[in-house]
């Protein structure tokens, strides 16, 4: 799922700016599950911004609702209404929830109360790790399941480099090698003949470096061939 | 493919190549460019490696610190009549920029080139910087060796002309985990096209030794030329962090010890109250024992089997490699005949 963590609240004043109705607008999907922007981080942001706002002197009108899922427009057409009230919408909605909501209401301010981190998992309550880098090339087949473009510091493809040691990246203690991860997991399962081949350049036309990709499925759009 | 090679036998006919080629023991010497524009200071690092060594490495942002260009240094190190071996990282360049920097390299008269991934850019002084890594150093030794012996891009298009014909380095990390899958690594970088190699500095020589067996047993010795890292080792506190902060550098506590006791007389003072002299007295004491256990880490690799050279690592102390070459027994350099091709 997508892990995203909060913006500070001094940064979420400083977004709103000016405006006097502010609408909160949580998610109920990736971001609820890493408790960033779901139902209950929505209210407590729209009762923080309301004290502090109280406080500075100047109070503002602040709401909250949460949809089901700020990345698809049948749920954001249940909160027209109360988006077109609203000066600005802050959304607790990872990036594509803010731009979501931005081109379904072309009229209105957005600003994101967010910082989306990476795609995860929670290793344990309050604990999160990157897993993938959708770089549209699934190698996981190549390397016993575990991701070296998401998970080694340098994305390399004929790994470890000689910053491996002990099970831990140089780049920080707390990051597994992920190659020291392949090799013992090749080892284990007796496919180890998996990394004695050299990988060649990786085609990153696929990844974000072949421009915004997007895909279109003519076998599923409404309207295409009977 | 079997690489074919100039009319004279060599792939790139640098000096290094024909050391090695001709079974002479060869020395290279690392030279790191200043953090500034001036030449002055390449040309000074220069003159205390003339003569001492067949190759001199120019290191590539190392330690992601921006410094000037190990081409543009390599430049000035032909100026002088001397002969560069470029670092090349993949940290700081795409698959476009390395190769146009490397057909600029072989027209300025660079030969040799040694393909590295690089340091990760969060240790050095532009940690904010975005990297590359596009290609790791396995796919870059690949694809220089394609640029000579195949005569394509990386890209898989023709390279009409003249073709940039390098003696293709890598490096080897023999003490970095999984230790017991490097010799394999080694042997990827070899069978990409790696013609010799610079291993991470050794300090611990029956662990070398290990690693050196098993090379043997793979066979590597004879497809490429092991150059064995060492460096001279300026003061205990230096050897306490390449053993405690370095990763895949082992150092004895034997050799930690006998520099302390280099440092005996001094023993118990506080830099506060040590006069500026016998700070220096001290520091000259624990650098010359640190020189004295580079020559004899050397007299010993001399002793390796499938050991081809030594790569001197005098990081910031290039005055240190006369004496270590010399005390090796490894002065004068042979003298080749100069090629122009």
């Amino acid at each position: 799922m997508i892990i995203a963590e909060q913006k500070p609240l001094s940064e979420l004043k400083s977004l709103i700016g000016s405006a006097e109705k502010v609408l909160v607008v949580g998610c109920g999907t990736c971001v609820t599950v890493c408790f960033a922007g779901g139902a209950r981080e929505a209210a407590i942001i729209a009762s923080s911004l309301r004290m502090a706002t109280k406080l500075d002197g100047h109070p503002k009108t602040i709401t909250d609702v949460t949809v089901q899922r700020q990345c698809e427009w049948e749920y954001l057409d249940q909160i027209t209404d109360q988006v077109k009230e609203a000066d600005v919408v802050l959304s607790l909605g990872c990036g594509i929830g803010v731009q979501a909501i931005v081109e379904h209401f072309p009229s209105t301010w957005v600003v994101p109360g967010l910082n989306t981190a990476f795609l995860g998992l929670p290793l344990e309550q309050g604990v999160w790790a990157e897993r993938c880098a959708a770089c549209g090339d699934c190698i996981l087949g190549l390397t016993g399941g575990i991701c070296p473009i998401a998970r080694c510091s340098k994305s390399l493809l004929n790994g470890p480099c000689g910053g491996s040691q002990d099970g831990h990246c140089e780049v920080n203690p707390d990051i597994p090698c992920a190659w020291q991860l392949i090799y013992d997991r090749l080892k284990s399962l007796g496919k180890l003949e998996l990394i004695m081949e050299i990988r060649p350049p990786k085609n990153w036309r696929t990844a974000r470096d072949g421009g915004p990709r997007k895909i279109v499925r003519e076998d599923l759009r409404l309207g295409a061939e009977e | 493919m079997a690489a074919e090679t100039l009319n004279n036998g060599y792939l790139s006919g640098s000096n290094l190549e024909k050391v090695l080629k001709n079974g002479h023991f060869a020395v290279t010497a690392e030279l790191g460019p200043p953090q500034s524009a001036d030449p002055q200071v390449i040309k000074q690092k220069a003159e205390l490696l003339r003569g001492y060594c067949d190759a001199i490495n120019i290191t590539d942002n190392q330690t992601a610190i921006v410094r000037m260009s190990s081409i543009g240094a390599g430049a000035i190190l032909i100026q002088e009549g001397l002969e560069p071996v470029i670092q090349m990282t993949c940290r700081d360049r795409n698959r476009l920029a390395i190769q146009s920097d490397l057909l600029g390299a072989y027209a300025l008269g660079m030969r040799n080139v040694l393909c590295l991934t690089g340091d990760h850019q969060t240790f050095g002084n532009h940690p904010e910087a975005k990297n590359v890594f596009d290609l790791d150093s396995i796919q870059l030794v690949q694809m220089v060796s394609q640029l000579r012996d195949e005569k394509h891009f990386q890209s898989g298009e023709p390279l009409k002309g003249q073709e940039p014909r390098f003696f293709i380095g890598a490096a080897a990390a023999p003490f970095a985990d999984p230790i017991e899958f490097r010799p394999y690594r080694l042997a990827k970088k070899i069978k990409a096209g790696a013609n010799f190699i610079q291993t991470q500095l050794v300090y611990d020589i029956p662990a070398f030794e290990n690693f050196m067996e098993k090379v043997r047993a793979l066979g590597l010795h004879q497809q490429a030329y092991i150059l064995a890292g060492v460096g001279p080792l300026k003061s205990p506190a230096m050897a306490k962090y390449m053993r405690d902060s370095v990763p895949g550098i082992l150092v004895p506590q034997s050799l930690i010890d006998r520099l302390e006791e280099a440092g005996a007389p001094w023993a118990g003072k506080s830099k506060e109250e040590m006069t500026k002299e016998e700070k220096k007295a001290r520091s000259d004491a624990w650098k010359q024992t640190g020189i004295q256990i580079c020559v004899e880490l050397i007299q010993a690799l001399l002793k390796i089997e499938g050991v081809a050279g030594i790569h001197i690592m005098a990081i910031e102390w290039e005055e240190a490699v006369r004496p270590i070459v010399e005390g090796a027994g490894l002065y004068p350099r042979p003298q080749l005949e100069k090629q122009t091709i």
